[in-house]
């Protein structure tokens, strides 16, 4: 996994409500056995005016100037500014990925689905909470003014705003830490291969039936 | 032999000691079960939990496996993974395999994981295959007591069983695949209590609804949640397993049910179901898995079973439910800027009018499938309908997708695909389907499908496509009506 400190990025304002994981990445894209490349299929649907399909060249698609992502001044921003429940849906881990890269690094959001917010965690995106009522001075403070940076800072836990606002998110500490230090979880449970092993054990003895 | 297993835990684990004191809940107990590993004694303290059943299939695992191998590890155990693919497959003629080479190429390389790890699966061609979510349960693969996960959101469905059953992403998938254990928190548990007497034809998919149409999509966010009360210990399994199947639909990773004598019966004399001494075993310990009286939840709500209508979605997310009686909302009168203009953009996208009755929504495609409802319970409350009555001449096509190919099977035995067909309905092989379109079974832009399955997600069904989520027994009413009406009517 990718680490995570700092990123100071532009800030792209998505104003909907319960974007699920279809409008994330639609699932003809899922049929991919790699884990890269989504990033061009990112919100397909909405991004672009024709029907998308694996293997087009999306050079030659034409694009929906209405869709927020496409517009000139949000240009290459690293920070998703979203909505409740986002990431709603399918535990399509491919939905992370295409935001990942697409070249988001953090979404900022009142809430998200259990399952996305997980999956995010996992591969280095940074899904940071805050409370409805800053989201909607930030979407405010974003659709207002062109080039609108926020600066995240993992470590002290901070969201800071152009004007020298900082508000803190929460973060579960072992969460933290694998992203500060880009640690592989499945290392880091196999350092308890022992327990697992002593635990399996005795419910093999106690449940058999569970193992065939 | 059992009181010293328990002795023996407890003294490993003081907060396990600590826990024990108090009345638990089912979920309560399956987590602590579970538990292998607590980074502190704070309950929301990340934990090592011990996965029992690993369902696996084609789309969410290949990325896993890669990993997997390319980190140089092997399934920490095979005998936990049950494999099938069920997204891509076609549910037309399979003889040539599969059309599309994207689709093939994943149903490939799931087989070839498989055979190179000795991992059961059960190939496309099997009689056994069929959508991961169906088959689980079908085999006795899925158990009581088990933690049951899925690189698929709809695993919640096992929790019919008095499983701690979810959905996991890819990432975890490999760390499950190489640790046989998952990384987590405990959810915080809510209970629904639905009591009293179902109506006539109402079924599980309309209590799900239900429920969603109350709580939102959101609500059972960050929750486990348990099914209770007396109209649920009512449900048959098939019932139940659709009910816990869209608890995902209310936000919740997980939904599950207390067993019972219901449990126990479904289960006996399955594939992988114990046998014997273990048998007897087995069911002395499922019967302990139920909340304790008293036992307290961080939240619950309550529905009166005989106040539950048929249910039919309007909008671009299950929360957007109405009944039968009911009508399409009208966004002036809707307060809330934010909820207002969801509302107004999902009616644009569904082509429906402001106030318009739900029984004057006229229809293109009816599918009836998926593993929300797809098993023969749910065929018998269709076939019931449309026995003897003929689809309208206004729809395009009805299929009817049975969840496996054992369901299939034993609907034909019963005569259920005739009864289908003769009303003019297409009798398909098993798989997802039309519940998410990655094959070719799809809505074209702009039709409008009546489907037994769970989401009705822009595009969900295909690029464009239009969907209503209701029961069986409503999509075969509004097949055969070539609209929406109520089925208790006719
Ligand atoms: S039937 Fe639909 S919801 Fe169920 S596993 Fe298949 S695609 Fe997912």
């Amino acid at each position: 996994m990718e680490k995570f400190h700092f990123c100071e990025g532009l800030v792209v304002p998505l104003d909907r409500a319960n974007v699920d994981t279809d409008a994330i990445i639609p699932k003809q894209f899922l049929k991919s056995i790699k884990r890269s490349g989504f990033g061009q299929n990112l919100f397909d649907e909405w991004r672009y005016l024709d029907h998308g399909e694996p293997g087009m060249d999306v050079s030659q698609r034409k694009l929906n100037p209405d869709f927020i992502l496409n517009q000139p001044c949000y240009k290459s921003a690293q920070v998703l500014l979203a909505r409740a429940n986002f990431g709603c849906g399918s535990s399509r881990e491919h939905a992370p990925w295409a935001l990942q890269d697409y070249g988001f690094r953090v979404i900022i959001a009142p809430s998200y689905a259990d399952i996305f917010h997980n999956n995010c965690f996992k591969i280095g995106l940074l899904p940071i909470v805050l409370d409805a009522r800053i989201i909607d001075q930030l979407f405010l403070e974003v659709e207002a003014t062109g080039g609108y940076f926020l600066t995240i800072n993992l470590a002290a836990q901070t969201v800071t705003t152009p004007s020298g606002d900082a508000f803190r998110f929460d973060i579960d500490p072992f969460r933290k830490q694998c992203l500060l230090n880009g640690l592989d979880e499945i290392g880091l449970t196999l350092q308890h291969k022992e327990k697992i092993r002593q635990f399996e054990q005795k419910r093999r003895i106690e449940q058999p039936w569970l193992f065939l | 032999m059992w009181n010293l297993f328990i002795i023996a835990t407890l003294w490993d684990n003081p907060k396990v000691l600590r826990g024990a004191w108090k009345m638990e809940n089912l979920y309560d107990k399956l987590w602590r079960q579970h538990l292998v590993h607590t980074e502190s004694d704070e309950s929301d303290s990340m934990s090592l939990l011990y996965i029992d059943r690993h369902l696996v299939h084609e789309v969410t695992s290949p990325q896993a496996f890669e990993g997997l191998k390319l980190a140089g590890r092997k399934p920490w155990r095979v005998d936990s993974i049950l494999a099938v693919a069920d997204h891509n497959v076609p549910t037309t003629d399979r003889s040539h395999g599969i059309a599309d080479p994207t689709s093939r190429l994943q149903v490939d390389t799931l087989d070839e994981n498989c055979d190179e790890f000795g991992i059961t699966e059960f190939k496309m061609n099997d009689l056994r295959q069929g959508i991961v979510h169906v088959i689980g349960p079908e085999q006795g693969a899925t158990l009581p007591g088990m933690t049951v996960v899925c690189g698929d959101s709809h695993t919640s469905t096992h929790g019919a069983f008095g499983c701690l059953a979810f959905g996991i992403g890819t990432s975890e998938v490999e760390h499950v695949l190489a640790t046989q254990c998952l990384l987590m928190k405990k959810a915080k548990s809510m209970q629904i209590l639905v009591d009293g007497e179902l109506g006539y034809a109402i079924t599980a998919k309309d209590i799900a609804l239900a429920v969603i149409g109350r709580i939102g999509t959101a609500g059972g966010t960050g929750y486990a949640i348990e099914f209770a009360g007396s109209a649920i210990r009512a449900l048959s399994m098939e019932s139940r397993m659709t009910l816990c199947n869209m608890a995902i639909e209310a936000g919740a990773r997980a939904g599950m049910i207390a067993v019972d004598q219901t449990t126990i019966d479904y289960i006996k004399g399955r594939p992988f179901a114990p046998r014997g001494e273990h048998w007897e075993k087995a069911i002395t310990f499922w019967r302990t898995l139920k909340s304790d009286e008293d036992a307290v939840f961080d939240q619950v709500v309550t529905l009166d079973a005989c106040q539950i209508k048929p249910q039919v979605t309007w909008g671009t997310s299950p929360e957007m439910v109405t009944t039968i009686d009911g009508r399409i909302p009208d966004p002036l009168q809707i307060t809330d800027k934010a909820k207002r203009q969801d509302v107004e953009h999902a009616l644009e996208y569904m082509g429906l009018m402001p106030n318009t009755p739900i029984n004057e929504i006229f229809l293109d495609k009816v599918f009836i499938g998926s593993c929300t409802n797809s098993r023969i319970e749910d065929l018998r409350a269709a076939a019931n309908v449309v026995k003897g009555r003929r689809i309208a001449s206004t729809i395009k096509l009805a299929i009817v997708v049975p969840g496996s190919g054992l369901v299939k099977h034993q609907a034909e035995q019963e005569g259920i695909d005739k009864i289908f067909r003769e009303a003019g309905f297409e009798w398909r092989e098993p798989g997802c389907s039309m519940c998410l379109a990655m094959n070719d079974d799809r809505l074209a832009p702009g039709e409008r499908c009546a489907s037994t399955s769970n989401r009705n997600f822009e595009g969900r069904q295909g690029p464009g496509g239009r969907t209503h989520l209701v029961s069986p027994a409503m999509a075969a009413a509004a097949a055969v009506a070539g609209h929406f009406v109520d089925v208790r009517e006719i």
